[in-house]
């Protein structure tokens, strides 16, 4: 698959199969991208807008797709701005008041431009004046009273060292398998792939019993070292690997090349586009793994992103505002991973036949 | 420089021999031609003497000094391989540093023989390109510079001509050629082609099936084939062979014809008679030693292959220009006695042609 400029981008999306009006496979295909678009963008366009609504928008119920707050004013007399409403009073006429409180069915409200009348109004007759407005605080908030940052650091620490570690064993690993002639080759490798078998869950106590004996609870290497060797990245580079053709490393032994030299100079940038596709995969599997960084991490100033993420699900509330903005924030290095590197992406799968 | 000598050299798999104890001598300076049918192990002696495959047992010498544990690097030997095995993320330049960078050569000196490979086999102007960048002629070139640039004791091809087209070959032949006279190293070549091997030799081993049927001077060869096998693989076309009876006073063909061939040790039974499409004749009737019908002529220009069938079996016949004959006419050949081969029932040779100096 060729990598498309721009230019290209617009003329695929508007690619028809009719020649001048659409032919009726255009129309089908187009709506069925389009329920598509609507599947998988429709939830992360919710979150983001969500993300910016206030706590009380959130719970409001039908919900609005845009963030809306209801509009307040400052009236002469009273500490705190007053909410806006829009009041049909008993003599038919419409006007914007400002209510100072409510007492039962009755509201108690004022003109904003004539602040000493006091007018009683029943709530049905009045609906709140809205306008569309982002609550900020939501994001603001995840820095001046969480540790935001801290998070950050720690999620993209484990993210960089885990992947780093993770792309130099599994290569070595898939080098021997896929170029060394030895004893009991293909048994390691079959068992490497059994290994795949084994649902994560399953190792998870033994895991933490490991790194717990190592002493490595609550610190970043308690996560990165038990993910540094996966059966998938071995296997995708094994199989990458076993193109490369012998008579290269032949040439490069002729040419007084020594095996570490031959792997490093000739296998690794040879086998790049395989280790672009592990390196987004790990990125991803690292960025959003959660299990074993609750299990091992367990003070907060350790915590990634995905577990600040969980703390802010408490039992009896969930501040969900907070929650959604630092979903967002959580979302977006891993897009723009994904967005600079998917054509390894594409390729990789290709190449590899491993999703 | 350097003299190269096997002694009994073994391969084996697991319990398949493959390579059956050969025993060879390559003198330094030689241009040596491993030729053989595929599968013949000719690859895989290469692999030996290079050091990318063990020898299971016997010796590979080089200049004298038991070389069997040394690590192929070490050997003082460069390789061209068939695919020419190129590294595809470097330069021209790159590819043609590397090996030296990994011996530790200073830099200037590095500079300096990737400038003069590059000039000698003119791929000056190609040093920052990429393999992929570059024709399959000018690949060639690049793998031979990089083992040019090690200034090796011995330089070894496998099968380097066999990815080009027919001119090209007939080209980098003549450049190869031209290479051995101007730097004079010892070469081993293996190929399966007997024309680059007839074409390219001082010395030609001949293998099958792991071992050496013969091993000498191209023409020594192709005039005084030691058995069945070399007569039928070096020549093309393929020499004739006629099965034939020892008779009284010369060998009976299949045909009943009686041909002069007057030699005590032939003794009696099965033997097989070879003689090259070049010395056969088409005859008048009265020397002519048997009749037959042109099944095909092939015209190549300069001469004709007449494809005739015979009672004693089927003949190839080269003929210069043009054939004076067509398809499907009778004709009439003379078998010269002087310019025939026997060979045993073993397939070894019996009586090499007296007739032909070599």
């Amino acid at each position: 698959m060729a990598s498309l400029a721009p230019a290209g981008v617009v003329d695929l999306l508007t690619r028809t199969r009719g020649k001048e009006r659409l032919h009726w496979t255009d129309w089908l295909a187009y709506a069925y991208l389009l329920l598509g678009v609507v599947l998988m963008f429709g939830p992360v366009v919710w979150v983001v807008l969500s993300s910016f609504k206030s706590e009380a928008q959130l719970m409001e119920f039908p919900p609005t797709a845009l963030p809306y707050a209801q509009v307040t004013v400052e009236v002469p007399g009273h500490p705190e701005p007053l909410p806006l409403f829009r009041v049909r009073l008993p003599d038919g006429s419409i006007r914007e008041l400002a209510q100072i409180r409510r007492v039962g069915i009755q509201a108690q409200m004022v003109d904003p431009a004539d602040p000493g009348v006091v007018i009683r109004v029943n709530v049905a007759d009045r609906e709140p004046v809205r306008a569309l407005s982002l609550a900020t605080e939501n994001y603001t908030l995840l820095f001046e009273r969480f540790d935001f940052l801290r998070y950050l650091w720690n999620s993209v620490f484990i993210t960089v060292v885990a992947t780093a570690i993770m792309l130099l064993v599994n290569s070595m690993a898939a080098f021997a398998l896929a170029k060394y002639d030895f004893r009991g080759r293909d048994l390691v490798f079959v068992l490497t792939i059994a290994t795949l078998l084994i649902p994560p869950t399953v190792v998870l106590v033994p895991v933490f019993l490991v790194v717990s004996q190592l002493g490595l609870l609550n610190t970043p290497w308690g996560v990165i070292w038990p993910g540094a060797a996966t059966p998938t990245g071995v296997f995708l580079l094994r199989q990458y690997m076993l193109t490369i053709p012998d008579e290269l490393i032949d040439a490069a032994r002729m040419d007084n090349a020594s095996e570490w030299k031959i792997y490093w100079r000739i296998v690794l940038p040879l086998a790049a586009p395989a280790l672009a596709v592990l390196a987004i995969f790990a990125v991803m599997w690292r960025w959003n793994d959660f299990l074993l960084p609750l299990i091992v991490l367990s003070q907060s100033e350790q915590f990634t992103l995905q577990l600040a993420l969980n703390s802010f699900k408490g039992e009896m509330h969930t501040q969900w505002g907070n929650l959604l903005a630092m979903t967002v924030l959580t979302l977006l290095p891993i897009t723009l991973v994904f967005g600079f590197l998917q054509r390894y992406i594409t390729t990789g799968i290709a190449t590899t036949g491993i999703k | 420089m350097a003299t190269l000598e096997l002694d009994r050299v073994v391969k084996r798999y697991g319990t398949v021999e493959v390579i059956h104890g050969v025993d060879l001598v390559v003198p330094s300076g030689a241009f040596c031609v491993f030729v053989g049918p595929s599968g013949c192990g000719k690859s895989t002696l290469l692999r030996m003497i290079a050091g990318l495959e063990a020898i299971t047992d016997g010796e590979i010498r080089i200049d004298g000094v038991r070389v069997n544990e040394v690590p192929a690097a070490r050997r003082g030997l460069a390789m061209v391989f068939q695919s020419y095995a190129l590294y595809p993320h470097m330069t021209v330049r790159q590819n043609l540093a590397f090996g030296l960078e990994n011996l530790k050569t200073p830099k200037d000196e590095i500079a300096r023989r990737v400038a003069e490979a590059a000039r000698m086999l003119r791929i000056e102007e190609l040093l920052d390109r990429r393999p992929k960048a570059l024709s399959g002629g000018q690949r060639q070139r690049v793998a031979i510079g990089r083992a040019v640039v090690r200034e090796p004791k011995i330089f070894l091809f496998d099968e380097p001509l066999s990815n080009l087209d027919a001119e090209l070959r007939v080209q980098m032949r003549i450049e190869l050629q031209a290479l051995h006279e101007r730097l004079g190293n010892t070469m081993i070549y293996v190929t399966h082609d007997q024309v680059e091997a007839m074409t390219m030799a001082d010395l030609i081993v001949v293998l099958s099936k792991g071992r050496i049927e013969q091993a000498g001077p191209p023409l020594e060869l192709y005039h005084r084939p030691a058995n069945l096998f070399v007569a039928g693989f070096l020549g093309s076309p393929k020499m004739n062979f006629l099965p034939v009876r020892a008779a009284e006073g010369g060998v009976r063909l299949a045909s009943g014809d009686l041909l002069p061939i007057a030699d005590a040790a032939l003794g009696a039974g099965e033997l097989t008679l070879g003689v090259r499409p070049e010395h056969l004749f088409l005859a008048a009737d009265g020397s002519a030693t048997l009749a037959g019908r042109v099944r095909l002529v092939e015209h190549l220009g300069a001469e004709s292959y007449l494809h005739v069938e015979t009672a004693a079996g089927p003949l190839t016949v080269r003929t210069a220009g043009a054939a004076r004959a067509g398809s499907g006419e009778p004709v009439r050949l003379r078998i010269p006695p002087e310019a025939c081969h026997l060979f045993g029932p073993d397939g070894r040779t019996l009586r090499a042609a007296p007739g032909v100096s070599l």
